[in-house]
């Protein structure tokens, strides 16, 4: 096939990736979106095929084959529960892919194998996508490890990590001039390579749980620049254009996540929040003798007297696979005549949109799911909220501009402006950032001591019963 | 430098595209949206096709064959668990 076409076909690929991810801005054309860009890689994939450079395929049929059954069976197999940690896997699987795929290229550039020159542009495109690539690997481990709960979810703070990070970005920046000046050997790569994924995992180490949706973000952009920069090499504008394209989409929502909790990029990366916890006699000071527990009977009978409910659902929520049993009680309250809706907030969970997925699992309608500027102006006409493990974002310590509160400034779920609030807990221990909930403390609150799941279902025991 | 300047261009205005194409995307989507568009970042795997057929040493095509399952697994895997997201959400009765 003339080179001429295969770009035009590569150029259909491009286009069909742009209109799918169109497609995303909305459900009802979300499922048409992703065929779209599956159809693109496709065309992409089979196109390629094709080069009359590729002389064998048995690696390839055999890469192709091993990987599929892998990305098929993660994809299949994995509960809902489990998503984040797979779209880690996933991330860390393209960052990783590019940058020995890249190697490849300069091992057989270096042979004198398909290209005729190694250009400035090639090794430098090769430096960017083995620093890249690599920590995209690594950082996706980690972060996998994290949420699996291989590794603690609370910041690892290594001492003097700043110097040690800082020392592998400039043996980073070394080596690739080296590679730059001097493209005669492979060895700084790989040995770029390696550095940088030290650096992938010193970079998330220190990150804690709370703070992976923007980690998970972050990941997914540096997979997408890997894939661009390994189009650099190649001078392959599909590879180009696909990978910016998946670099814009993890920036937006690195952006957009950061701003959620009002905190910067490099204050996400680099602080260690949730390191510090509050000491028994801090959480005294604020809950002695204001917290009011509750039995599941005494919630039933105040939801029975109410009109509008909002549910604020949390990572707890995730971790108890509490999604089932709260989707049943808004079945339930909704055949009381009782208006239910979600109020979700941005980061709550461990990536962006966790809980959206676990309550479209849960066959919740998405009409049903308001996000956070859109539910906030209904407090105040909210008869009662259920907080379902949910913390650090109904805080209202975040509305402080204390500067020592690492939630500050965080525009939260203003739950404690309704008429009463409901907190579903197992203890009065501190959210992820550390610190006590005077939310927990107020007036119009209560507590069911328990874990979400079970307390969810006790709450229906009792409301059929009244 | 010509051809460095196209591909550079390719390169931003791609960028633009998905920048304005992906800010339209509302919150309760964030999540397909980043698995779809991991899914899409596995278009290295086209690259990875072409260096690891050529078969020029043994080391190469072990790294292509590692780079092509990494790659494969990232676009099936990908776009299978978008699918299978986007199958979830749906409308009031």
């Amino acid at each position: 096939m003339p080179k001429a076409l295969i770009d035009l076909f590569y150029l259909a690929a491009a286009i069909l990736f742009i209109l799918g991810l169109k497609g995303l801005s909305h459900p009802r054309t979300a499922v048409r979106g992703n065929l779209l860009g599956s159809l693109g890689m496709l065309i992409a994939i089979v196109v390629t095929l094709l080069d009359k450079r590729i002389v064998s395929f048995e690696t390839i049929v055999a890469g192709l084959v091993v990987g599929g059954l892998v990305g098929a069976v993660m994809a299949y197999r994995v509960s809902m529960t489990g998503m984040p940690q797979v779209v880690a896997v996933f991330n860390g699987f393209g960052g990783g892919a590019s940058a020995l795929a890249v190697g490849a290229a300069l091992e057989e550039a270096l042979k004198g194998g398909f290209v005729e020159e190694i250009s400035t542009q090639f090794t430098f495109a090769a430096a960017s996508s083995a620093l890249i690539g690599g920590v995209a690997f690594t950082g996706s481990a980690i972060a996998f490890g994290k949420l699996q709960r291989l590794i603690t979810e609370r910041p690892v703070l290594l001492p003097g990590r700043h110097v040690m990070n800082l020392a592998l970005v400039m043996i980073c920046l070394g080596l690739s001039v080296w590679l730059i000046m001097e493209p005669t050997s492979s060895l700084p790569f790989w040995l770029l390579t390696g550095v940088a994924c030290v650096l992938g995992a010193m970079l998330v180490l220190p990150i804690g749980g709370a703070d992976m949706p923007v980690v998970i973000s972050l990941l997914n952009a540096y997979s997408g620049l890997a894939a661009a920069g390994h189009g650099w090499v190649l001078n392959n504008s599909v590879l180009i254009i696909a990978g910016s394209l998946v670099g814009a989409a993890g920036f937006i929502l690195t952006a957009l996540m950061s701003k959620a909790m009002n905190r910067s990029l490099s204050n996400v990366m680099f602080a260690g929040v949730g390191a510090v916890v509050a000491t028994e006699a801090e959480s005294e000071d604020i809950y002695a003798g204001r917290v009011k527990s509750a039995s599941p009977e005494e919630v039933a009978m105040l939801l029975d007297g109410c009109r509008r409910v909002v549910i604020a659902p949390g990572y707890g929520m995730a971790v108890a696979q509490a999604q089932y049993a709260v989707a049943d009680l808004t079945s339930l309250l909704e055949s009381k005549g009782i208006e239910v809706e979600f109020a979700i907030h941005p980061v709550a969970g461990r990536m962006p949109g966790h809980m959206n997925v676990l309550l479209a699992d849960a066959n919740i309608p998405y009409e049903k799911l308001k996000d956070m500027d859109e539910i906030n102006p209904t407090f105040r006409q909210t008869d009662m909220v259920l907080v379902i493990g949910a913390n650090d974002v109904v805080n209202p310590k975040a509305r402080d501009a204390d500067p020592s509160i690492p939630i500050s400034g965080m525009p939260i779920l203003n739950a404690d402006q309704a008429r009463s609030v409901v907190v579903i807990k197992r203890s009065l221990g501190p959210g992820f950032a550390g610190i006590p909930n005077p939310l927990f403390a107020a007036d119009n609150a209560l507590l069911l001591f328990g874990d979400a799941k079970k307390m969810t279902m006790d709450l229906m025991t009792a409301l059929k019963e009244s | 430098m010509e051809a460095f300047v196209l591909v550079l261009t390719i390169f931003l205005l791609s960028l633009f595209v998905g920048f304005e194409v992906i800010t339209k995307v509302p919150p309760l989507l964030h999540t397909p949206l980043m698995s779809g568009a991991n899914a899409i970042s596995g278009i290295t795997l086209v690259g990875t096709l072409v260096t690891s057929g050529q078969q020029l040493t043994t080391f190469t095509t072990i790294l292509g064959f590692i780079a092509v399952a990494m790659a494969t697994a990232n676009v099936v895997g990908g776009f299978l668990l978008t699918h299978r997201m986007l199958g979830m959400f749906r409308r009031k009765d």
